[in-house]
């Protein structure tokens, strides 16, 4: 474990070295990630202009949801980008290399894209969430910070687990899945409100299926003072159990590799 | 030591005709081709030996290499590799074998050369003593000593073939995979290139399986030859059997193939 943790870092080093050789090409990718969140971030204060609250959310709390959304999203993508762009490592031959290497083949996949022009859209994340945090009224205590801290950890490893997914169904069909980026890209963007005010069945969905919910309107409730239920606190933790059936995907396409080649 | 026995593995392609409407008519219903890549092949190769595995294009070669280095599962027939059945003990099967594909590179495009092989060193978990003494040695045989401060993407196609060869013997393997190492080389590091290969079988014992169609790659460095068409073994013999249709190598070959009729 320790090992592969350090090789990991390493993998990543190398990756932060190539793209240090194009500086104005990583420069441009940073403002660019930061310009499209920004997007989103202008439509919902424009919305906020006409309405002062939506689905009983004030501007504020939906500031920090959309700014704690967003860390989760960009903390899963700049790591599992390997994943995300997994379509062009089984078509270049590149999945056949990682085989002949005497390592787990999730750890060599994750090493061999690290997405560091990410931060543009962190460092947008964090400026939102701290923004919402002063301004939304919460009294911070430990389990409010540990929400928040569950919160992060189990979008990310959500995310990490359809990122996972939609990587293990380019076994079978070679191409990259459009509708794969509904569940990743799509939701970064439908997850800037609180997905209780899309309705009931947006949210038994967000619950059972994928489960968004447990990793967003749930714990975000009791942030907000709305509920006081301790499961909430928790409930992130469960939406981890998530990446489990992925995984379990991501090793029956391994096998359908192995034996059809690509 | 290598053993195989009775190994067939066929893919299904998908066949149309040409034209957008017959690509139109297969989105419903396609249909679909077995084709054999291999059909019971069997053969042994003895540790320390040198043998060459030609064949036209499409004749099963790479399917073969794919399966002796545990990326491929056959559809049937045992296969043992130093008493490890490939796809089955990847990892630790994979420890022991080097693999150069001559079309694919395996180094970090954006880095020097020298940073590939500080990862691969973790890669491979090789020691410290171990990697200094296999450096040395590779970069003295293989003359990398000015290669390995440049990017991998500045070295000419001979530099990088050096510099591949050298990255998959770094962990000292005891079986090295050749698919078509010298495509597209000069004179010079071709001969450079076969030089080194005979070194190090006569060094290390280092047993080569070689897939090629340069003829003088066989006749530099291969006693024995396995010659394979349609997925069958032909011809299993040494270079003198197919010398004594005389002439040229390359016509005898040819005529072969004819002969076969593959």
């Amino acid at each position: 474990m320790r090992d592969g943790i350090f090789l990991y870092g390493h993998y990543v080093s190398v990756q932060i070295k190539s793209m240090m050789q194009y500086k104005k090409s990583f420069m441009l990718a940073v403002m660019g990630q930061f310009l499209t969140s920004f997007n989103t971030f202008l439509g919902m204060f424009f919305m906020f202009q006409r309405f002062s609250a939506v689905g009983g959310f004030t501007y504020s709390q939906v500031v920090l949801c959309f700014g704690i959304f967003l860390m989760a999203f960009t903390l899963a993508e700049c790591v599992a980008r390997g994943f995300d762009t997994f379509s062009s490592i089984v078509r270049k031959g590149e999945f056949d290399r990682v085989m002949v290497r005497p390592r787990g083949l999730v750890l060599q996949v994750l090493g061999s894209r690290f997405e560091l022009s990410r931060i543009g859209r962190m460092l947008q994340a964090v400026v939102m969430f701290i923004y919402g945090m002063r301004t939304s009224g919460i009294c911070w205590d430990m389990p409010r910070v540990m929400t928040v801290v569950f919160m992060v950890a189990g979008g990310a490893v959500l995310f990490f687990g359809i990122f996972l997914a939609g990587a293990a169904l380019c076994f079978f069909t070679l191409e990259s899945l459009e509708i794969v980026n509904i569940f990743t890209y799509g939701a970064r963007e439908f997850g800037t409100y609180p997905v209780g005010v899309y309705g009931k069945h947006i949210l038994r969905f967000c619950t059972f299926v994928v489960p968004y919910g447990l990793v967003q309107y749930y714990p975000l409730l009791f942030l907000l003072g709305k509920r006081e239920e301790v499961w909430r606190m928790f409930a992130p933790l469960l939406a981890a159990v998530f990446v489990v059936p992925c995984y379990g995907l991501w090793r029956v396409g391994v096998r359908r590799y192995q034996s059809a080649g690509s | 030591m290598i053993m195989m026995n009775d190994i067939c593995k066929s893919y299904h392609v998908a066949k149309r005709n040409a034209g957008f409407k017959e690509a139109c008519r297969a989105l419903f219903c396609r249909e679909y081709e077995t084709i054999k890549a291999l059909d019971r092949v069997s053969f042994t190769i003895a540790d320390g030996e040198m043998v060459g595995y030609i064949g036209p294009n499409g004749a099963g070669k790479s399917s073969t290499i794919k399966i002796l280095s545990g990326i491929l599962t056959p559809d049937g027939g045992a296969c043992l590799v130093n008493g490890r059945t490939p796809w089955k003990e990847r990892v630790d099967h994979v420890r022991d074998i080097g693999v150069v594909f001559g079309q694919r590179t395996q180094l970090w495009w954006d880095v020097p050369v020298i940073d590939s092989y500080d990862l691969l060193k973790d890669i491979y978990s090789i020691s410290k003593e171990t990697y200094k003494h296999n450096l040395e040695e590779l970069t003295e045989l293989l003359d990398l000593k000015e290669l390995l401060k440049t990017p991998a993407r500045q070295l000419s196609l001979g530099q990088r073939m050096r510099c591949e060869i050298g990255a998959s013997l770094l962990h000292g393997p005891k079986l090295l995979f050749l698919d078509e190492p010298t495509i597209g080389l000069d004179a010079v590091s071709k001969l450079a290139v076969r030089e080194f290969i005979l070194r190090q079988n006569e060094e290390h014992g280092t047993t080569v399986i070689l897939t090629t169609h340069d003829m003088q790659d066989i006749e530099a460095l291969t006693r024995r030859i396995i010659l394979i068409g349609k997925g069958r073994v032909l011809m299993d013999g040494s270079l003198e059997d197919i010398r004594r249709g005389g002439g040229n190598i390359d016509q005898t070959v040819a005529r072969l193939y004819r002969d076969y009729d593959i």
